[in-house]
């Protein structure tokens, strides 16, 4: 079940919520249309009425994008530690376990192999409702094992990806995660893998400073909020009214940063014209 | 104020006590309490002020920012400006010149001094995309002619501008990541002032990276880390505490693979004297990559980052 989404990362114009109460998670923050789960999935967690595309979790993407059936998780049993012993208001340790109970996922990142109309690739999927799909050390684990899998079996590699960035609880080693995922991205590059971007709503920060961007093709859904820093922040350091698709990937469009948006409808029949497009590798 | 702490933990370990979570370690998490409770009676936690000490130093107005040391340490240095694109970007210097007899290609962050219009200038050292963008330019310069690549990491962060995400700021660096990934010549990082998050990485995907002693190197800013984990800016000493950004502790990790001694009252009480010691530490590592091919490098380069990380299997 997708989560809500943290506010400090949220697009400042979202609707507020009405008399300050939280949305029900299937009413749409556009246009108020509810639908039952089953509406919802059918459509796959689009709004019928205005086109507003809700968050999706790792398992029900991949239940969207893939074959059926073809999905074969590796590097599973990767769990985060506590390398600081990190405590804030509450302790790393807690949260992580808070998370895993919400999510029933391990880390915020579920990575393996896959099949879209046969054609065989390697897949990380990120889910938001993990921490904000922050990456720590076994997502950038984890994204840096599939690259290496990419090579050794000579398939492209698609990472769908939303995350608020680099897992502060983890410290300085969130920050190495960056360039980690970054040199991975590189090897594949050199081996000649095809690598396939797909942004979410939202891929942010840390996530922009490394592999997101790096694809040899980075497509993004539609409203996607793709920025290195948000909209908060960058509104209280310029301290004017920003553009009212600030950081949206409408903008990031505009200004040539993104190969093509694409609708969830779409994004399945898209990735398998890729596939085919880039071919067999090697 | 670490009663209060130890207040709090010891509220919370009992909590642990009571609760039983099943899948996440939390019997380490009482473990580690407890040895926190421990530690707090023996009174030998590394100390509160200590790591606030190096933030402080870190950013002292007064502290030799890169075009001090280039001009005590490179001789015939020429700079280059510009992306080619669109501007240049006071915030990030580069350029060629010699050391230690042989050419070299020399980045970095640039803040400003002195007064508000200098430091604006230099955009506080806060870099937009088109500093990263000139970066990439002379490194790929170095790269064809076979210069060694030095950095010098001293940024608050990445400019957080509307211009600068309209002009793709994460992707930038990414880019001049991917770019020292890429290089087949020596690469030596030294974090001299701030390694604030992307804004440093980005300059810091080195052979080696050595850190200045009084420097700090971390993901998000201690206000930044206080307002979003403590909903409060005010508690940023408690969260450098926290996540410790300090040299020593960069070290532990393995995230450096040296401290760079500074004068005993910090790198801004004796310009000429922090210069001397960063000069003698930059030589020895440049002299230690000099026998490996530029294959071997790009290969240690990758590798050296491929192991961060903790976590369990």
């Amino acid at each position: 079940m997708a989560g809500r989404i943290d506010v400090s990362i949220e697009h400042k114009n979202s609707p507020p919520e009405p008399g300050g109460s939280k949305k029900h998670p299937n009413t749409c923050p556009k246009c108020n249309s509810h639908y039952r789960d089953d509406e919802l999935a059918a459509n796959l967690r689009v709004c019928a009425q205005c086109d507003y595309h809700f968050p999706v979790g790792a398992l029900e993407r991949i239940e969207q994008l893939l074959d059926d059936g073809s999905f074969i998780e590796e590097a599973a049993d990767l769990r985060s530690a506590d390398p600081l012993g990190f405590f804030d208001l509450r302790s790393y340790k807690e949260r992580i376990a808070e998370a895993e109970l919400k999510t029933g996922l391990g880390d915020a990142m579920l990575m393996g192999q896959g099949k879209i109309e046969g054609l065989d690739f390697q897949l990380t999927v990120m889910d938001f409702s993990f921490m904000a799909g922050s990456m720590g050390s076994v997502v950038g684990e984890k994204f840096v094992r599939a690259c290496e899998r990419a090579i050794e079996r000579k398939v492209p590699l698609i990472s769908v990806n939303a995350s608020g960035g680099a897992r502060m609880q983890e410290g300085i080693l969130s920050l190495m995660q960056v360039p980690k995922t970054v040199c991975a991205v590189e090897n594949m590059r050199d081996a000649g893998i095809p690598f396939i971007s797909v942004l979410t709503h939202p891929t942010t920060a840390g996530l922009l400073a490394s592999f997101a961007t790096l694809g040899d093709i980075t497509i993004a859904e539609p409203g996607t909020l793709m920025c290195f820093t948000g909209p908060r922040v960058v509104q209280q350091t310029v301290r004017e009214d920003l553009p009212d698709d600030f950081g949206l990937a409408e903008s990031n469009f505009r200004f040539g940063h993104l190969d093509a948006i694409v609708r969830r409808r779409e994004l399945k029949p898209t990735l398998a014209k890729l596939l085919r497009l880039f071919g067999h590798v090697g | 104020m670490s009663g209060e702490l130890e207040l709090k933990l010891r509220d919370r370990l009992a909590k642990l006590k009571r609760l039983h979570l099943p899948g996440a370690g939390i019997s380490d998490e009482v473990r580690r309490i407890e040895q926190q409770l421990e530690k707090m009676d023996s009174g030998d936690e590394r100390d509160e002020d200590e790591i606030w000490r190096s933030v402080e130093f870190a950013r002292h107005p007064e502290r030799p920012y890169t075009l001090d040391y280039i001009e005590r340490l490179i001789g015939d240095w020429i700079e280059l400006h510009g992306d080619r694109a669109r501007m240049d970007d006071p915030a990030v210097v580069s350029g060629l010149g010699s050391f230690a007899g042989r050419t070299v290609a020399v980045i970095g962050h640039q803040k400003g001094r002195g007064d508000a219009v200098q430091r604006v200038k230099r955009n506080f050292g806060m870099s937009n995309p088109e500093g990263y963008r000139k970066a990439m330019r002379v490194m790929d310069i170095a790269n064809r002619h076979g210069f060694p690549v030095i950095t010098f990491v001293d940024t608050p962060g990445a400019y957080p501008g509307v211009a600068a995400e309209q002009h793709g700021q994460g992707g930038a660096l990414a880019a001049s990541q991917a770019a020292m990934a890429r290089l087949t010549v020596p690469a030596v990082a030294c974090v001299i002032g701030e390694g604030g998050s992307g804004g440093a990485i980005a300059f810091a995907l080195a052979n080696r990276v050595l850190m200045q002693q009084f420097a700090i190197y971390s993901v998000i800013s201690p206000e930044g880390c206080a307002s979003i984990l403590w909903r409060d800016a005010g508690q940023a000493r408690k969260a450098a505490a926290a996540f410790r950004p300090d040299a020593v502790h960069c070290l532990e990790l393995g995230v450096i693979d040296s401290i760079i001694p500074e004068p005993k009252n910090g790198a801004h009480s004796d310009y000429d004297e922090a210069a001397k010691l960063l000069g003698s530490s930059l030589r020895a590592t440049l002299d230690e990559l000099k026998k490996m091919s530029g294959k071997d490098l790009r290969r240690d380069r990758r590798d050296r980052f491929r192991s961060h990380g903790v976590f369990a299997s």
